[in-house]
């Protein structure tokens, strides 16, 4: 695969509509995707709301947050397989794609070999090809059945895969799932240097705080909405993020500290300083800038 | 020589059978056997309204059958009951309801047997000149999206993020099924039909490498269990459809004892094809 750096990838952002208060714009920063005030609601209850998120070119954005916290929605939404019930959100038109899903089996009955699975969405050079399997470290596995493949051999497949059409924006989620620890960090790396070369937009969603942390340019802790974001250090310290994710995650980076003053129930409704709850869509800053003087609400 | 019933017959079969080859891998892949059987019963449904209305009875045998198709589209969105469930409901109903309706029509007089289990008498020349329009249309269709029915079986999610129709490929696989279902009523007989998907793709997944090959291997598969079949047919004076399945069986049971002998040569440890 060869990496180009395209020339002028700096171009200012003139197509996308006005968004009024988006929550992570940068002057100069073209935007590739962006939600807006989004939430998506299923059978009952909201899986997400009011996210305010977006990627630019040539930013690794990171979403962290406990099982179930709608990080995979946000992912699908930005990717537009899930269609928001609530606010909207914005892709920038004609973008190539790469896309590795939390989940992907393919059935037994389906001869798929490694190399074929390559070019599923999209021919490609058959020298391009040699060289994503090469990048990920999977070369000598081109003619194996994807069926036969190690959880971590299909990880790294599925990570080639995306990165080979040398998209715009690269959507992975959970893309190092049952991978070695030291493939884990290659593989960080790996997705870096893509990004560091092809300028490309980065959504990732992870696990790997402490690994994920150090290239990410901006962290998103999610928990059915947007708790907190910011810079990894920003999101470290931030005593919401410390609560999902204990004090050893937070240590691995500074810590600046402040209190909340309302605290999410498991039904989607908030707790505020005061007692009581309600279901109102406050807005967090970018930072989760909370008050305060009211502290001492949570309840976890 | 197409005076000749027994050779307007091969014809139609062996030109089913090519698009039962595709066709049967994709229902394969994507574990709709059931929804297949579902259009299938949904046929003799087709056949009632096409008597009723009196229309072309491949005609309300492929409309029947998409309405069946896109009626369960809508029911999957409801969530109330499973997609199993459904099919269920509408499989035996239709099939219920077709009898029920046929035998309402005194002035109707059928075979009900040609209908269900298949009759190679009963293939004319202007079913053969459908099978050839058929033939050429569904291969061209499933030819120019291979890529994206291909995408979306693997998963609809990562099709769609990355620019295919994963929806649209799914619609499409339901009228060329509906369209392959009405061609097939006459040859292998409505409850017979998925058999002639199935059992092709199955026998050809343990030889293939490829999606591709596999294709490829199930329609000849299935040519050879649709000759054999209706030369058996002709030969002990049996339902035509039957025959057909039962020599698609013999030759599934055979690739599967060569499968064995000569093993890890093929496709490697494991053998599964359902």
């Amino acid at each position: 695969m060869t990496i180009t750096n395209p020339a002028g990838n700096n171009t200012f952002s003139a197509t996308r509509p006005d968004t009024g208060r988006a929550a992570v714009t940068k002057p100069g920063r073209e935007i590739l995707a962006e939600c807006r005030h989004a939430g998506v609601y299923r059978d009952g209850r909201w899986l997400v709301q009011n996210v305010d998120i977006a990627v630019s070119r040539g930013e690794i954005v990171t979403l962290v947050g406990p099982n179930g916290s709608g990080k995979s929605t946000i992912a699908k939404m930005v990717l537009g397989i899930v269609k928001p019930d609530k606010g909207d959100v914005w892709k920038r038109p004609g973008m190539r794609i790469g896309y590795v899903p939390q989940r992907l089996v393919v059935d037994a009955t389906l001869p798929l070999t490694v190399r074929r699975l390559m070019n599923l969405t999209g021919r490609h050079d058959t020298g391009d090809v040699t060289m994503a399997l090469e990048a990920t470290g999977i070369s000598h596995l081109a003619d194996v059945a994807v069926q036969h493949l190690s959880g971590g051999e299909f990880q790294r497949t599925l990570i080639a895969r995306a990165i080979l059409g040398k998209p715009d924006l690269l959507v992975l989620d959970e893309p190092v799932q049952g991978v070695d620890f030291s493939g884990e960090v290659a593989l960080y790396e790996l997705i870096r240097d893509v990004r560091d070369a092809t300028n490309c937009g980065v959504l990732l969603i992870s696990h790997d705080l402490h690994l994920v942390m150090a290239d990410s340019d901006h962290v998103i802790c999610v928990n059915g909405h947007v708790c907190c974001q910011g810079t990894p250090r920003a999101v470290a310290g931030n005593p919401e993020f410390v609560r999902l994710f204990g004090a050893r995650a937070a240590d691995t980076l500074a810590v600046y500290q402040h209190h909340h003053d309302h605290s999410h129930l498991p039904d989607g409704s908030v707790r505020h300083g005061d007692g009581s709850t309600s279901f109102d869509l406050h807005q967090h800053g970018p930072h989760c800038d909370h008050d305060d003087d009211t502290g001492g609400g949570d309840a976890g | 020589m197409l005076d000749d019933f027994f050779i307007r017959a091969l014809l139609a079969g062996i030109g089913l059978a090519v698009l039962a080859g595709p066709l049967g891998c994709l229902i394969v892949w994507r574990r709709m056997a059931y929804f297949g059987d579902t259009m299938a019963h949904a046929a003799l449904l087709g056949v009632a309204l096409g008597f009723l209305l009196e229309i072309n009875l491949t005609l309300g045998v492929f409309l029947v059958a998409t309405g069946v198709a896109l009626s369960l589209l809508l029911l999957q969105r409801e969530d109330a009951l499973s997609t199993d469930a459904l099919l269920g409901i509408l499989s035996h109903s239709t099939l219920a309801l077709g009898l029920v309706l046929l035998a309402l029509m005194h002035w109707v007089r059928i075979d009900l047997m040609a209908y269900l289990f298949g009759d190679i008498l009963s293939v004319s020349r202007a079913d053969l000149a459908v099978v050839a329009g058929v033939l050429v249309l569904v291969l061209a269709l499933l030819a120019w999206f291979w890529r994206s029915l291909l995408a979306a079986t693997v998963d609809e999610d990562l099709a769609r993020a990355e620019g295919m129709a994963p929806k649209r490929a799914r619609v499409l696989l339901m009228l060329v099924l509906a369209m392959v279902i009405a061609i097939a009523m006459k040859i292998v007989g409505i409850l017979l039909i998925t058999s002639l998907l199935i059992i092709p793709a199955a026998t050809a997944r343990r030889f293939a490498a490829s999606p591709e090959q596999m294709a490829v291997m199930a329609s000849i598969a299935g040519m050879l269990g649709v000759a054999a079949g209706l030369f058996g047919s002709l030969r002990f004076d049996t339902p035509s459809g039957p025959s057909i399945v039962v020599a698609a069986l013999l030759l599934f049971l055979a690739s599967r004892v060569l499968g064995s002998l000569f093993g890890r040569a093929f496709s490697g440890k494991e053998g599964d094809a359902s």
